[in-house]
């Protein structure tokens, strides 16, 4: 079966052009160091009411800032029309949202690690504990924000206004995941800091259905 | 043509036979008195509004398999109906609220699932504003619907298991709060009501709905010639 | 270079319909291109050629009717087929080298040694000493060449070319039309759109005309090659 070694192939493409030029992962972490700044002046940082506010915001600003990288995903496949030379060399089209939903993951999850520290430090949450529980929902929650967000960039690269489609319907799609995460990362936070497994779990579930979605529905988004 | 007529004035006798019910049948509720009757519309109004969102979906599944227009038809049709409801339920939600607790809005998990369902579905009708070709449009959005609507129980549940640990009102007992069988009786028909009403304005709508797309297609000819 | 030895492909078209809203781009188009032809397609803009152009690659799917290729060595219809095809855009990222670009593609579909593959092909179109610079550097003609080399990567069957001349000077012409002679003579099936008259045009073996969605023309049924390509009334 050639989706596996296909998706790799395209992955490579992906993350040689991104690491070229680096556009999506410096402008995605200036957006974030923005709006985690701005977020600071709106309440005292106490060492309460950080723990309490901090994983919403550190959340929203993860949501706001992918709904944004993910727009250029399928939007630069319509120059020059490459979009088209993948669909005639790849076997299965999945294999095309796989690699890119991959691509995406990493890079958000690239992102969100090199944040953290300013983020820990700004806001004055202790991380170095509960690091890899940070790193697991990291990972869950950008996967999930990948696999809709990916399907759905697709959809917004093919209609008007696409700088603000995109947002608008990436963001009410994924409020579970905005949920689901804060939650975790609060009881991360917390005094006695705990793993919360439902969370976790929940995470885990919402990647598979989507990702199910988009293996049964992706070669239709692709459709000329 | 009258036929559609008299359906109409069958399907407004039975919302206000309903409406009838709900203050004049119902016993009134120990707690909060006439400002719970409010509740057998509203949470009709939430099950209608549901349905209509599952036709949406049904219709959505068979147009990406069969690509015949009259499922977009029927797709967008339900979508504005069910969307027409829900605007519903989010008013009156407050409506009850203010005099009960007086605060207009509270989130509780059921009405702040409500609003996420809300505006899904307001993405769904900006989605087909902004894509010309109807083709395209009624593809792309059939697409979006259905992982709109995949994602709707996913956001109810979300919203339930983390949100309702906070201490909040909560709008109005489920259904089966009144243990009163008249109630029962007198929210069944309210939602029968409901789904009737919805019913005909589904239909409605999809007649417009195909007028339009006929009239679109005549234009695009004359256009371009 | 001796062409691989393969089995040349037949194309099939029945009662092909494409609607865009409310407007017919193909209109119960119905054609059997035999294994081998070089078939030229003449129309104004907006004929629908590039249309079935694109039905025949697999990336439009006709609203009705059906297509399929066949290969001259067996019987029945052959699902794997997968035609070459140049468009207008040329469909290769510009922030990659030559060499990336064709590797990429190679890699996709799986060709067999694909490094020696691209080393090949680059050969072929002139651009070896070029492989490594980015393509957002190159001219129109050189991105044509890096066009055609993608699509001849597999040693596809079937080729389509739409207005593959578009942009090039005249040298660049008298080289692609030098490639497609060897790539007809090889018996592979050609099928390009053109807009009038050229050294191209006159390697085709077989000429059809497109009005507004419909074959209005052929050589097959007795019009000239001259009246189809110049748009006269034959």
């Amino acid at each position: 079966m050639s989706l596996l070694p296909n998706a790799a192939v395209l992955l490579g493409k992906e993350l040689r052009t991104e690491f070229r030029s680096r556009e999506l992962l410096t402008t995605t972490i200036v957006f974030i160091l923005i709006v985690i700044v701005l977020f600071s002046f709106t309440f005292d940082p106490t060492s309460d009411e950080s723990r309490r506010f901090a994983p919403g915001l550190l959340w929203l600003a993860f949501l706001f800032a992918s709904s944004l990288m993910l727009q250029p995903c399928f939007l630069r496949e319509q120059h020059n029309d490459t979009l088209s030379a993948l669909r005639l060399s790849v076997r299965d089209p999945f294999a095309i949202f796989l690699a890119k939903l991959a691509a995406n993951t990493l890079f958000l999850l690239l992102t969100e690690l090199l944040l953290l520290p300013l983020f820990a430090v700004m806001y004055n949450v202790p991380v170095i504990p509960v690091l890899q529980w940070l790193v697991l929902v990291f990972f869950l929650a950008s996967l999930g924000i990948s696999i809709a967000g990916t399907a759905l960039s697709a959809i917004s690269a093919q209609a008007r206004m696409r700088e603000l489609l995109l947002p608008l319907l990436m963001l009410p799609l994924l409020t579970p995941i905005l949920v689901a995460s804060t939650e975790v990362t609060k009881s991360l936070f917390d005094r006695t800091p705990y793993v919360q497994w439902k969370g976790i779990g929940f995470l885990a579930v919402f990647d598979l259905v989507f990702l199910t979605a988009l293996w049964l529905f992706g070669e239709y988004l692709l459709e000329e | 043509m009258w036929k559609r007529a008299v359906i109409g004035a069958v399907v407004l006798f039975l919302v206000g036979a309903a409406a009838y019910a709900s203050f004049f049948i119902a016993p009134e509720e120990k707690t909060m008195h006439v400002l719970q009757r409010i509740f057998y519309f509203h949470a009709a109004a939430a099950w209608a509004g549901m349905t209509a969102f599952f036709v949406c979906f049904v219709a959505n599944l068979v147009y990406v398999w069969r690509r015949e227009e009259r499922w977009d038809a029927l797709g967008i049709s339900s979508a504005e109906v069910g969307l027409a409801f829900i605007t519903v339920v989010l008013i009156t939600g407050p409506i009850w609220a203010k005099p009960a607790w007086g605060i207009y809005w509270t989130w509780d998990a059921r009405l702040t699932s409500t609003f996420v369902l809300w505006l899904l579905y307001i993405s769904y009708l900006l989605l087909r504003t902004l894509i010309e070709e109807p083709d395209r449009r009624a593809l792309l959005s059939a697409l979006f619907g259905i992982f709109a609507f995949i994602d709707v129980p996913i956001v109810f549940g979300a919203i339930r298991w983390w949100r309702t640990q906070h201490p909040a009102p909560v709008i109005m007992g489920g259904p089966g709060s009144g243990l009163d069988p008249t109630m029962n009786k007198v929210f069944f028909f309210s939602v029968l009501a409901m789904h009737a009403l919805m019913v005909f304005l589904i239909a409605e709508r999809y007649r417009l709905e195909k007028l339009r797309s006929d009239f679109e297609v005549v234009r695009r000819e004359a256009e371009a010639i | 270079m001796t062409p691989p030895a393969f089995s040349p492909v037949g194309l099939r078209l029945e009662n092909i319909d494409k609607r865009y809203g409310g407007l017919l781009a193909l209109r119960g188009v119905s054609l059997v291109i035999a294994p081998g032809e070089c078939v030229v397609f003449a129309g104004r803009n907006g004929s629908g050629k590039t249309t079935l152009l694109r039905i025949a690659a697999r990336l439009v799917r006709p609203s009705r009717g059906t297509l399929s290729f066949s290969r001259e060595s067996q019987a029945g219809e052959d699902h794997a087929i997968r035609p070459g095809f140049v468009a207008h855009a040329t469909m290769v990222y510009d922030e990659l080298t030559a060499e990336e670009n064709l590797l990429l593609f190679a890699r996709l579909q799986e060709v067999a040694q694909p490094e020696r593959r691209v080393d090949t092909l680059l050969n072929e179109v002139g651009l070896s000493d070029r492989r490594g610079s980015l393509v957002r550097t190159f001219s129109r003609g050189m991105r044509q060449r890096v066009a055609i080399a993608r699509a001849l990567l597999h040693e596809p069957s079937v080729l389509l070319l739409d207005e593959p001349a578009t942009g090039l000077d005249p040298q660049g012409v008298a080289w692609l039309a030098e490639e497609i002679r060897r790539l007809r003579d090889s018996g592979r099936t050609i099928l390009m759109s053109l807009h009038g008259e050229s050294e191209i045009s006159s390697l085709g073996t077989r000429a059809i005309r497109l009005d507004s969605g419909s074959i209005t023309a052929d050589t097959r049924t007795g019009a000239t090659f001259r009246s189809i390509l110049t748009f006269a009334d034959a």
